[in-house]
């Protein structure tokens, strides 16, 4: 399933449509830790955290992640926010829980199949 | 490639608005390069964690990558504080890094272990009140 396919189903807001619609997705990741997601999260994979920095667009670029999804609502200010549009990195949002919104992604990647 | 590539990075101290930008352009250049997506990570992650260690800790520093045919070396050099007790800073999970270093998402205390798991050789050389060379290499 590519990126832009999950774009569409419309379950989280897009705060920040990237280049990369037609990467190919590859799980759900979900972490906190800069340091941990750093080291495991995958190329292609949908990145739930809370973290909404700078250093998270980092993460997100230098581990090829497919997008950025923040839970709980969590917030990321207008000048990260245009680093991310610079960089060509999608940014979702949702009010969902980390769980509830790595599993909509999970279900929804299982259903296409 | 016949020559060897030289990169230097002055990192920041302090300033986190910036740090990963060194790590991001030197990946950028070896996707560019055409070097294997496997040695990319490896490279990204092991130097990120390096820019960020040397923004925490040591009041920045600089960065030199040497890209040459069978490797890429990275050769971080700060002038912080040094490392106490480095087997206990290779050990994961601990940290020394404040509160508000955690409330970004860091200080898991995975910094050098994620250096030492993604590079194929690590060498610390370290000395108490003058600073800290840290040279990683990933095969190629």
């Amino acid at each position: 399933m590519k990126l832009n396919e999950l774009l569409e189903a419309g379950f989280f807001r897009v705060l920040n449509a990237g280049d990369d619609g037609d990467k190919e997705l590859t799980r759900p990741f979900c972490c906190d830790m800069l340091s941990v997601a750093m080291s495991h999260a995958t190329a292609g994979c949908v990145w739930v955290t809370v973290m909404g920095n700078v250093n998270a667009l980092a993460v997100a670029s230098l581990t090829d992640a497919a997008c950025i999804v923040l839970a709980e609502n969590a917030q990321m200010e207008p000048a990260v926010l245009q680093k991310a549009a610079t960089q060509g990195i999608t940014v979702l949002a949702t009010e969902m829980p980390i769980f509830e919104a790595a599993l909509s992604v999970y279900q929804f990647m299982r259903n296409s199949e | 490639m016949s020559e060897e590539i030289v990169l230097t990075y002055p990192i920041s101290p302090d300033d986190f608005t910036r740090a990963g930008e060194a790590s991001s352009d030197v990946k950028q250049k070896l996707k560019q390069m055409g070097v294997s997506p496997d040695a990319v990570r490896k490279v990204a992650i092991a130097m990120y964690e390096g820019e960020i260690n040397m923004v925490i800790h040591a009041r920045g520093g600089v960065i030199t990558v040497k890209i040459a045919e069978n490797a890429i070396t990275m050769i971080l050099n700060d002038q912080g504080p040094g490392i106490p007790d480095v087997a206990l800073a290779m050990q994961a999970g601990y940290s020394t890094a404040p509160e508000e270093i955690r409330n970004l998402g860091f200080g898991a205390g995975m910094g050098l272990p994620n250096m030492k798991k993604y590079s194929d050789t690590m060498e610390i050389q370290t000395t108490l009140g003058v600073g800290t060379t840290i040279t990683m290499s990933v095969n190629l």
